[in-house]
């Protein structure tokens, strides 16, 4: 199990289109990815549950990825929340 | 007297025809016990490989027979119908509560639509009428019933229904669909739209409308006045087809007036144009008779798709608008994005005064490649008919110089790669910001034109949204100080000879239109549908009468004040005449 904490660079947020890119990318894991924003949590796979977070940008959230590929699956997902790169 | 309801006009035209009640699946309240969870858990898995199944082959007789952009609408579906949180909230309640899979769709289903509907982003509440249509799938194939519009229908009818969604009508024969009332939508709604492409009259915003019609029903369906009248008499029905028959008189009327001139009794022409949006705009515009296009609203071409528009797409809709007008003169107006018209793949911040922040010109001379592309295209465009180019939201000299030398830096690309275009080509600005106004008499020592955007110039001048209730009674064309400074536009353009239009919705506006031609107005552009009836005031009125009704109409202290004048002035000409 890995976790970090880290803040979001994307200028519309972690809404729509750029939820769906996540959701693409998250689902290729076999590892399980939790995303919380302050005590909530909600499964990384679900575009649902991503939007329902509404994380605006340069708001903190953290990845709770526990699995066999949990650090490439980590690095990967940071790189899209932060620099907007998959 | 028989129940008469008012709505919204989502679709102009007439109807009268029997009421056909499309209730869809209703959502379940009411929970019921069960005994054996996995059935439950099991029955829900069938319904939703079932949904899947279906929304696939809807999605992909879609793509067949209207293309990628309306069967995205069931790709997102499936997405959905496969999501971990939506499906396994579902299940948990299911496993949890012990009640019937139905309850626990439409609860859950329920709950993420108020959770969408509540944000402020536009896209995603309409996620929450994509979630209905799902939920509502599931829950018909839970009770295997089944699921849209299917049915052939074998005589006329006007269809009601609380709201339609894409699945609803998808599959709809519509060859005995006469019109859509509907409770809920309004003119942006999925069933306005396709009324409209269909050429279908519908109303919609109908409130209470389920609770007075029922199946059968006979119905009245006014597409113009936005009204429904259920079971009317004899009397009311002979009135009804009369007005019929006036709608289609003075349209045939009207006709007459197509190849005519835009002339006043006393010899002064003006210019009526049309606004458009893309080719689709096309066919009414020549056929209402417009003289040529005031404002090409470009930004359209840029919306409803998931990456910009490269300039040899631009260029062929541009030499196409320009081929099919015919020498006629078109106004492009480079694109109006940002503020309410966000791109998704522009990445544009959000912002908290869209409308006071980074849209249209300011965003061109920000992104330079998006700016040059769109000029490169017009400019190549420029060589098959009469193009001008106009630039949105200016606010300055200092911006209408910059884009004059990025034109400019085009242009020289062009003559280097010995690509033709119209070198003396028109340039204006749209006049929409007060400070622009203002400084009229600077602004026209840069361009060849201006059109006044009344409806962002009033906007901005008083300060107030017109689509917010609360202020709108603001939004005051006839205001002193709006008519001051638009008059001052036109004498300031005048001045150092240039001409002046008005692309707002002044510009259709029969009293307003008055007085903008006795103020020298040179174009008026708006909807093509309203050319005919303004071209038919243009003729019966003077220019030299117009302009003395100026003259007395600038001394009062109130908008009210100011049409009662007019009102008064136009009721004496009228005496006159007869």
């Amino acid at each position: 199990m890995v976790e970090k904490t880290l803040v979001v660079r994307m200028p519309q947020g972690l809404h729509a289109r750029p939820a769906t890119q996540f959701i693409k990318i998250s689902q290729t894991f076999q590892s399980s990815i939790q995303v919380c924003k302050a005590a909530h949590c909600v499964d990384g796979k679900s575009i649902l549950g991503l939007m329902s977070l509404a994380v605006a940008n340069e708001e903190s959230i953290t990845l709770k990825i526990d699995g066999t590929d949990e650090k490439v699956a980590l690095e990967t997902l940071e790189r899209l929340l932060t620099e907007g790169v998959s | 007297m028989s129940i008469f309801i008012q709505g919204t006009v989502a679709s102009n035209g007439y109807a009268l025809a029997e009421a056909m009640i499309y209730r869809g699946i209703e959502f379940e309240l009411q929970a019921h016990e069960i005994k054996n969870t996995p059935t439950e858990l099991h029955r829900l898995d069938e319904a939703i490989a079932t949904s899947i199944q279906q929304v696939t082959a809807l999605r992909n007789q879609t793509l067949e027979s209207l293309g990628s952009q309306e069967a995205d609408i069931f790709e997102a579906h499936i997405y959905l119908l496969q999501d971990p949180e939506f499906i396994g909230a579902i299940k948990n309640l299911i496993e949890t509560q012990h009640v019937h899979a139905e309850f626990c769709v439409s609860k859950v289903t329920l709950q993420y639509m108020q959770l969408f509907e509540g944000m402020i982003d536009d896209y995603m509440k309409q996620r929450g009428s994509d979630l209905r249509d799902i939920g509502q799938r599931i829950i018909a194939n839970l009770r295997k019933e089944p699921y849209g519009l299917t049915s052939l229908l074998q005589i006329p009818i006007i269809l009601v229904a609380r709201e339609l969604s894409p699945s609803d009508t998808i599959r709809l024969d519509l060859r005995h669909v006469k019109g859509f009332i509907t409770e809920e939508g309004g003119q942006t709604s999925h069933s306005a739209i396709m009324a409209r492409s269909r050429g279908i009259p519908a109303v919609v915003g109908l409130s209470n409308l389920l609770e007075n019609i029922h199946e059968g029903d006979l119905l009245l369906l006014d597409g113009v006045a936005g009204t429904v009248m259920i079971n009317p008499t004899y009397e009311e029905q002979n009135d009804f087809e009369q007005r019929v028959r006036d709608f289609e008189n003075e349209r045939v009327g009207l006709m007459e007036l197509k190849n005519m001139s835009s002339t006043t009794s006393d010899k002064h022409s003006i210019e009526l144009a049309a606004n458009i949006s893309g080719l689709a705009d096309l066919p009414s515009v020549i056929e209402q008779g417009a003289e040529g296009i005031g404002l090409f609203r470009t930004e359209f071409l840029f919306m409803n798709r998931t990456s910009l528009p490269d300039e040899e797409e631009q260029f062929e809709v541009y030499r196409q608008v320009a081929e099919r007008m015919t020498g006629r003169p078109i106004i492009i107006r480079t694109f109006d994005i940002g503020g309410d018209k966000q791109l998704d793949y522009l990445d544009l911040p959000y912002e908290d005064n869209p409308f006071l922040g980074y849209r249209a010109i300011r965003i061109s001379l920000d992104r330079p490649e998006l700016f040059k592309t769109q000029l490169r295209a017009i400019l190549r465009a420029s060589h098959y008919g009469n193009i001008r180019i106009m630039y949105p939201m200016i606010a300055t000299v200092e911006e209408v110089r910059l884009a004059n030398q990025m034109c400019a830096e085009v242009k020289q690309d062009l003559i280097q790669q010995g690509i033709p275009f119209h070198p003396q080509i028109e340039v204006g600005i749209m006049i929409e910001i007060p400070a622009a106004a203002l400084l009229a008499n600077q602004l026209a020592k840069e361009v060849d034109f201006f059109s006044l955007g009344t409806n962002d110039l009033i906007q901005y001048m008083m300060a107030c949204d017109r689509m917010n209730p609360h202020v709108s009674n603001l939004y005051q064309p006839f205001h002193p100080s709006i008519l001051t400074i638009i008059k001052q536009v036109i004498e300031a353009a005048h001045q150092s000879g240039k001409w002046v239009g008005v692309c707002g919705e002044m510009a259709s506006d029969p009293l307003a239109a008055q007085l903008l031609i006795g103020m020298g107005i040179d174009e008026l552009s708006m909807n093509a549908s309203q050319i005919l009836p303004i071209r038919r005031m243009i003729r019966t009125t003077s220019f030299t009468q117009l302009q003395q009704i100026v003259k007395t109409s600038l001394s009062y202290a109130t908008s009210d004040e100011v049409k009662a004048h007019l009102h008064a002035e136009f009721a004496k000409l009228q005496k006159n005449v007869n």
